[in-house]
């Protein structure tokens, strides 16, 4: 499935940035510039971009800790990320959050977040908003193979469906949970075949091709929408690098890496764009230069910018309270 | 306009009036709907906001605390009921990782005006999963507020400031007042967070309690009485906040000092409230704090054990005397 070339342009172009600020998050990471955990999207960007291409400004989403794909494709500003990730006072969370746990209200990010599964419950609570505020919005939880283990995928998905709540549920199923692969975390193969115990459809695509992410997303939105109730979608990818950035990923073998980085999926839209979409070289490389330059800013913004100032570290824990600073 | 009303008419009062102002106030958790929730006491409200807005949700603690995260960050004002405060740990992670930190964590981005209802406390007989004060538990982490009311006008008043709050607020009741009566003034409107109560003036001793113990107290009080000593009782009414300087200006009076709460001794919010007290306050003081709690074990169900192993106005007398 294609769509018109403008349309491939966008998907492509977003597919860029996030393939573009991964890549430096890993370098900069690997120079000693980025402080704590880096969890990296690196390969999954078709997912994020064909799920997100087809919400509306005021939808929401729900992230992970692997959440900088999803951010951008949401409309998060890659400066205000970087920043983030540097730690520092101009980043989206003012230096508190780090890398896993941007959001921005503004936009409908309502957080990506470090804790395995917890957007799903946040999820139902957007939901409800949604529900009983009676608009067509819809909410889009992203989550990994590996949460689909824990206690809230069967708690949210159970209370999303008998509440019939406009929620996507997006499992990025990128073979592994931390260190362990799928089958030694899970019976099943396919995620997707848990909803029906939830009386939902699920269905499975392939999540390193975006335009059939985006077609499965459409349908569900569209559902969601129509106040039909939520939908599984589950999207088998691969993730390229380790858990964390430092990760040296023993665990993943050499020829399953190596065949899944032939289906990367920044490379088959580039192919299938030159090959069958009438683009040029010269297209594709505007796309990516631009990619280049808003990172390139991005990170001279996050440098240059100030760490945070000591008193703000006691504000933002109450609306109304600002703890005192004490000797300890 | 006064009306005597139940400790539990109070919470159901609080809630019913911002409903009915608020289309964005709900109320949800286990069988809190036609069932009228365990204890009967939002009874009468599915009836009145109808199933959308008092929703019963599975048994599923993890779940209502996530789902009134997603819903206070988009535009809602939630009430999810923890039918016991012994689930709470069921839901300890929504609770302490996302409600109390996100506000921080996404650097005040996101807010989360929600209130966790969730009734505490022994003497029913209920056992140790179902009895247990976890006060320590919620004060401890940082983002969230607490209240616990000792009577109807504070059930009301508290409810009403908690729904009106920022930030998320623990509301626990006692399921053993649950059907205690006493005097409401109607007109009195919310009682601000933070805000202590002198429940008995005194002069002899500072006794400072909380929820039920603000009985024991009180009954202590009269004991005391008859023998000369004038307790002072503060109910500080929110755990955090702490209205530290209603103690403060009470122990400059009395110099002395006692505090008293459900919880298991060890590791009690009292205790952190007695550090304070003591860290603060030392001059003013003619004798050490002393902790009144619970016995140090789970809550027996046998109510010959029970009683054994809940404080109370026995407690608080002999703790005064020893004080000298």
């Amino acid at each position: 499935m294609a769509g018109k070339k403008e349309t491939i342009r966008d998907l492509y172009t977003t597919m860029r940035r996030i393939r573009e600020f991964e890549t430096c998050a890993s370098n900069l990471f690997a120079e000693g510039k980025i402080p704590g955990f880096v969890h990296l999207y690196l390969g999954e960007e078709a997912i994020a971009t064909g799920v997100c291409a087809n919400l509306k400004g005021d939808d929401y989403i729900t992230s992970t800790h692997r959440g900088h794909g999803h951010i951008i494709a949401k409309g998060g500003d890659t400066k205000f990320m970087m920043a983030e990730l540097f730690g520092k006072a101009t980043g989206y969370c003012r230096g508190k959050g780090g890398s896993m746990h941007i959001a921005d209200g503004s936009r409908g990010i309502i957080g990506a977040n470090g804790i395995v599964g917890a957007g799903q419950s946040i999820s139902t609570g957007v939901g409800l908003t949604i529900l009983l505020h009676k608009t067509d919005q819809v909410c889009v939880c992203f989550f990994g193979d590996g949460s689909t283990n824990q206690a809230t995928f069967h708690e949210s998905l159970n209370l999303a469906s008998i509440w019939n709540l406009p929620i996507v549920f997006v499992c990025e199923n990128n073979g592994y949970g931390i260190s362990l692969p799928q089958s030694k975390h899970q019976k099943v193969k396919d995620v997707a075949d848990r909803a029906p115990a939830y009386g939902i459809p699920g269905v499975v695509v392939d999540g390193n091709d975006v335009f059939a992410v985006s077609e499965a997303a459409a349908e569900a939105i569209k559902r969601a929408r129509e106040g039909k109730g939520p939908t599984l979608v589950e999207c088998k990818t691969y993730r390229q690098h380790g858990h964390f950035e430092g990760d040296p990923a023993i665990y993943k073998p050499k020829e399953e890496q190596e065949a899944w980085l032939k289906k990367d999926p920044v490379k088959r839209m580039v192919k299938y764009m030159l090959e069958e979409a009438d683009f040029t070289q010269a297209e594709v490389d505007a796309v990516d230069k631009a990619a280049q330059d808003e990172l390139k800013e991005a990170i001279k913004f996050a440098e240059d910018s100030p760490y945070p100032a000591p008193e703000t570290g006691v504000e933002d824990v109450y609306d109304d309270i600002v703890e005192e600073v004490r000797d300890r | 306009m006064k009306k005597t009303m139940t400790y539990s008419e109070g919470i159901k009062e609080g809630m019913s009036i911002r409903m009915r102002e608020d289309p964005n106030v709900v109320l949800f958790g286990e069988d809190v709907g036609r069932f009228g929730g365990c204890f009967g006491v939002s009874a009468g409200m599915f009836e009145e906001f109808g199933p959308d807005r008092v929703r019963d949700t599975p048994i599923s603690e993890s779940a209502i605390i996530g789902c009134a995260v997603g819903a206070s960050s988009t535009g809602l004002r939630p009430i999810a009921e923890i039918m016991m405060m012994d689930f709470l740990t069921v839901a300890m992670d929504q609770m302490c990782n996302n409600a109390a930190k996100l506000r921080f964590m996404t650097g005040g981005k996101l807010h989360f005006p929600m209130v966790i209802r969730t009734a505490g406390g022994a003497g029913v007989n209920a056992a140790a999963q179902h009895s247990q004060s976890l006060e320590a538990w919620v004060t401890h982490v940082p983002g969230l507020k607490m209240v616990f009311p000792s009577n109807a006008q504070d059930a009301l008043g508290l409810m009403l400031s908690s729904i009106d709050d920022e930030n998320p607020v623990v509301y626990e009741e006692h399921k053993a007042m649950l059907a205690m009566e006493s005097e409401v003034d109607m007109d009195m409107g919310p009682i601000p967070l933070g805000k202590g109560n002198i429940v008995r003036p005194g002069k002899d001793v500072t006794i400072v309690a909380v929820g039920k113990m603000v009985h024991e107290a009180l009954a202590a009080a009269a004991e005391l009485e008859k023998e000369g000593i004038e307790a002072e009782i503060i109910d500080p009414r929110t755990l955090y906040p702490f209205d530290m300087d209603m103690v403060a200006n009470s122990i400059d009076k009395t110099h002395k000092a006692i505090v008293v709460s459900e919880e298991v001794r060890r590791g009690g919010y009292m205790g952190e409230i007695s550090a304070q007290i003591a860290e603060n306050f030392f001059d003013a003081l003619d004798a050490p704090v002393k902790r009144i709690g619970a016995l140090n074990t789970p809550v027996p169900f046998s109510p010959a054990l029970e009683s054994q192993y809940l404080p109370n106005a026995a407690d608080i007398v002999k703790a005064v005397k020893a004080q000298g």
